[in-house]
């Protein structure tokens, strides 16, 4: 106990020290926190990992039908609010009209010239005019998203995947502008009442907070597979972009592939093979 | 004169400074409530820390939780007894509400009645909540 | 010294009143919003900065505007601006208060603010900004209030006043770098990613700060004894004759290299605020609204006749002061979102309750502004008897 009360004078030392800009009294008050020093801490047995998580769209196994089903079960598993459905009165009865320009989506489907804007072809393939192109999160390598945000609650983890911890995020919005790919929604309300089944595996998010694609890490972790490459029909495929006998980079190898505003150098992590 | 004045506006001001403390003392009578023990929870005896540890620091426990789960993606905790316990408040079998079953007996009662309101169940869910069609 | 600002006149306290009551109004508003979200406001997925952002990097820029009465006075030993210098200071401060309450009321999660100290991300340029804002804030605040106070007790200024002046002018120059770095570095945004933001935004700011002084030192001609002298004015309608001037230059040199170069990126968002963007034109009389106001307070700034027009000169500063609100405000967030990363076309406007949130922003900066000014004039009044 005589632990506890040094770590929560060290925490209001700390935050006294704030406005000297002495954070790191923070840290150290918070690494005392530990309640011992053995690891405590570990990654679940199944999990699967890689060193920069990727996917592969295969554009020649996307259908309208597919995409629906890839975009249904991804919003649905993950508690994406549907704006469209109706509210129920009784649960929510303040809930005020809807701007549908608020929306909330992690993947969803875009025409070739919104999803390529600087790939804009004049005479382009028949074949791509109707073809719906998935966007989504591009886990980029250098994610300008991460550089924006004042409190590292958008951050890249140790396997490439681009993440938002929530509880952090003070709902400034500059990683939604500095995201070159549209990725970002933010919650400009409660989303809880446009959810229809909420799925107690994944927790809703709150007003004020910017969400998006988390490359299913919570199905990752139970070494499960990304709920859209299982939606997918062998469309999407993910995996280790780091190893070279990873069947993502057997994929890569054997296709011509395309990825979103690459003249950035962000270096997206999801890649469209044409 | 002045100085009589002086006391009586001080003595006052205290008194109005610590009107949440006197009008609780005059108005509450009930005691501190006990958290509920049920279920698992009852048979465990023994939670990720001890009895009186986890009282005063849960929520220091939980915070660093959710930093290691989104931050470091470490799920499992090995706690003091050996046993491992999933770092999540409401998700599956070793989760916090996976043992204590009620919410409302367990969280809320303490919650309530320090006038707590933690944020949490902003974005988690019970999952009992969502079995009785929210 | 304080206790000059609650002795005034009949007019002071009704606008004292008014004031406290457009606050009190946008309060309520921002309780809703603090409850509700910021669904109340007109922004969007795609337009996800609007109106607070917009009129925050406004004030920035006539925060940073303040420094042109300093620069002249403290470097140069122009003497005409000894009278105005804390005025530019104290404009400064209550321009600052705004620009922070702005950030605030366009946080989603307002409570946790302080993360953005507890979790320092030294990559983040909102990092650096609010570092700069704060610390040019409190420079103005503690240089303003201590050179007042020596004037009022008839002794020379504390001489550490005199360093803090120094460091408070690359400070000023910094907190408009800064916001402007805040939009140039995303390489996303075809409007911003130029490395004349930072320069353009400088050149508005030098003309807004001094273009608002000048209407500022009418009023206080007009309701106060103190004279801020006419030759002081003149002086800084010749900054602002400059400024606004280099700030059309740039936008000029912006025009020239999208359209010239062609790239569809870069030229879609000017097409949109001048031209509209298929077939959306929101914005379109705005700016051209905002540049004939810009284009034609330079004329009448650069004809000496009518710059040392007494009567004309407040018209062509309220000329300059809209123009440049027009285009830093209007047109430089709303074109940045403008179109869409997937080149998507959503329109932005702000709503009742947002506008009213920002009246009540604003209301708080005059009130901070009427006291200290109140507070500046009283103290030259008596000084100078």
């Amino acid at each position: 106990m005589m632990k506890k009360s040094k770590r929560s004078f060290l925490k209001v030392a700390g935050i006294a020290a704030m406005g000297l800009g002495a954070s790191s009294a923070i840290n150290f008050a918070s690494s005392d926190a530990q309640v011992s020093t053995h690891k405590k801490k570990a990654k679940n047995k199944e999990a699967l990992s890689a060193h920069r998580w990727g996917m592969v769209i295969d554009t020649n196994k996307i259908t309208h039908e597919i995409v629906e089903n890839i975009v249904e079960a991804c919003h649905k598993e993950h508690n994406v609010p549907d704006f469209n459905h109706e509210v129920d009165t009784k649960k929510y009865p303040k809930t005020r009209a809807v701007n549908h320009k608020q929306e909330i989506k992690w993947i969803w489907e875009e025409h070739f010239h919104y999803a390529f804007p600087d790939k804009e072809d004049e005479f382009l393939a028949e074949r791509f005019h109707d073809l719906p192109f998935l966007v989504v999160c591009n886990h980029c390598k250098n994610a300008p998203c991460t550089k924006a945000c004042p409190t590292q609650a958008t951050f890249k983890r140790e396997d490439g995947i681009v993440i938002m911890d929530y509880h952090r995020c003070i709902g400034c919005r500059f990683c939604m502008a500095a995201c070159p790919f549209g990725a970002r929604s933010f919650n400009f309300r409660d989303p809880r009442p446009f959810i229809e089944d909420t799925v107690p595996q994944f927790p809703t998010r709150t007003k004020g907070v910017v969400e998006k694609c988390n490359f299913c890490a919570e199905r990752l972790a139970l070494g499960k597979q990304p709920h859209c490459v299982e939606a997918s029909h062998g469309a999407i495929v993910v995996g280790d972009l780091e190893n070279p006998e990873s069947e993502i980079r057997e994929l890569l190898s054997e296709h011509y592939t395309i990825r979103r505003k690459q003249s950035l150098g962000t270096e997206p992590s999801v890649y469209y093979i044409m | 004169m002045n100085k009589s004045i002086i006391i009586t506006g001080l003595l006052i001001f205290v008194l109005a400074v610590l009107s949440p403390f006197w009008f609780n003392f005059i108005t509450t009578t009930e005691a501190a409530p006990e958290p509920e023990l049920l279920g698992k929870a009852k048979d465990a005896e023994k939670c990720v820390l001890d009895k009186y540890d986890m009282r005063a620091n849960h929520m220091s426990l939980l915070d660093e939780w959710r930093d290691s789960v989104v931050r470091d993606a470490d799920r499992q905790y090995k706690a003091a007894n050996g046993n491992m316990f999933n770092m999540s408040l409401s998700t599956g079998e070793k989760s916090c509400l996976g043992c204590h079953e009620d919410k409302t007996k367990f969280c809320d009662k303490c919650h309530t009645y320090t006038s707590v309101d933690p944020y949490c169940w902003e974005c988690h869910t019970n999952p009992k909540d969502l079995a009785q069609g929210d | 010294m304080l206790e000059i600002a609650i002795k005034g006149s009949k007019n002071y306290w009704i606008w004292i009143v008014f004031l406290l009551a457009v606050i009190g109004a946008g309060a309520i508003v921002y309780i809703d919003q603090f409850r509700n979200g910021l669904m109340i406001t007109g922004m969007s997925r795609d337009v996800s900065w609007g109106f607070y952002i917009a009129n925050f990097t406004y004030l920035v820029g006539v925060a940073a505007g303040g420094v042109m009465v300093v620069i002249p006075f403290y470097l140069h030993d122009y003497e005409k601006f000894h009278r105005i210098t804390i005025l530019g200071e104290f404009l400064a401060v209550a321009a600052l208060i705004m620009c922070l309450l702005f950030i605030v009321v366009d946080l989603g999660q307002p409570t946790r603010l302080l993360n953005m100290f507890l979790y320092p991300s030294p990559k983040s340029v909102l990092f650096y900004d609010a570092l700069v804002l704060n610390g040019y804030l409190f420079l103005n605040i503690i240089v303003g209030w201590k050179v007042l106070e020596a004037e009022r007790n008839q002794v020379e200024p504390v001489w550490w006043t005199k360093p803090l002046v120094l460091i408070s002018i690359p400070f000023a120059i910094g907190i408009h770098t800064v916001t402007a770095y805040l939009y140039c570095g995303m390489p996303g945004r075809g409007f911003w990613l130029t490395a004349i933001l930072a320069p353009r935004f400088l050149a508005s700011a030098f003309a807004a700060g001094p273009a608002v002084l000048i209407i500022l030192c009418y009023i206080i001609k007009k309701f106060t004894k103190f004279d801020p002298g006419w030759e002081a004015m003149q002086t800084l309608s010749k900054i602002v004759c400059y400024a606004i001037i280099a700030n059309l230059f740039f936008f000029l040199c912006e025009v020239f290299v999208v359209y010239y170069s062609n790239i569809p990126g870069h030229k879609a968002h000017i097409q949109y605020l001048l031209f509209g963007y298929h077939g959306y034109t929101a914005l379109v009389p705005w700016m051209w609204t905002s540049l004939l106001l810009m284009g034609t307070g330079a004329i009448l700034l650069v004809i000496p006749k009518f710059r040392s027009n007494y009567k004309l000169l407040p018209y062509i500063c309220a000329m300059i002061v809209f123009g440049t609100w027009i285009d830093k405000g209007l047109g430089m967030i709303s074109g940045g979102f403008v179109p869409s990363p997937l080149h998507h076309v959503t329109e932005y406007a702000p709503t009742i309750p947002e506008t009213m949130i920002t009246l009540a922003v604003y209301a708080t900066g005059l009130l901070v502004l009427t006291i200290l000014y109140k507070l500046a004039t009283q103290v030259k009044e008596e000084v100078n008897g």
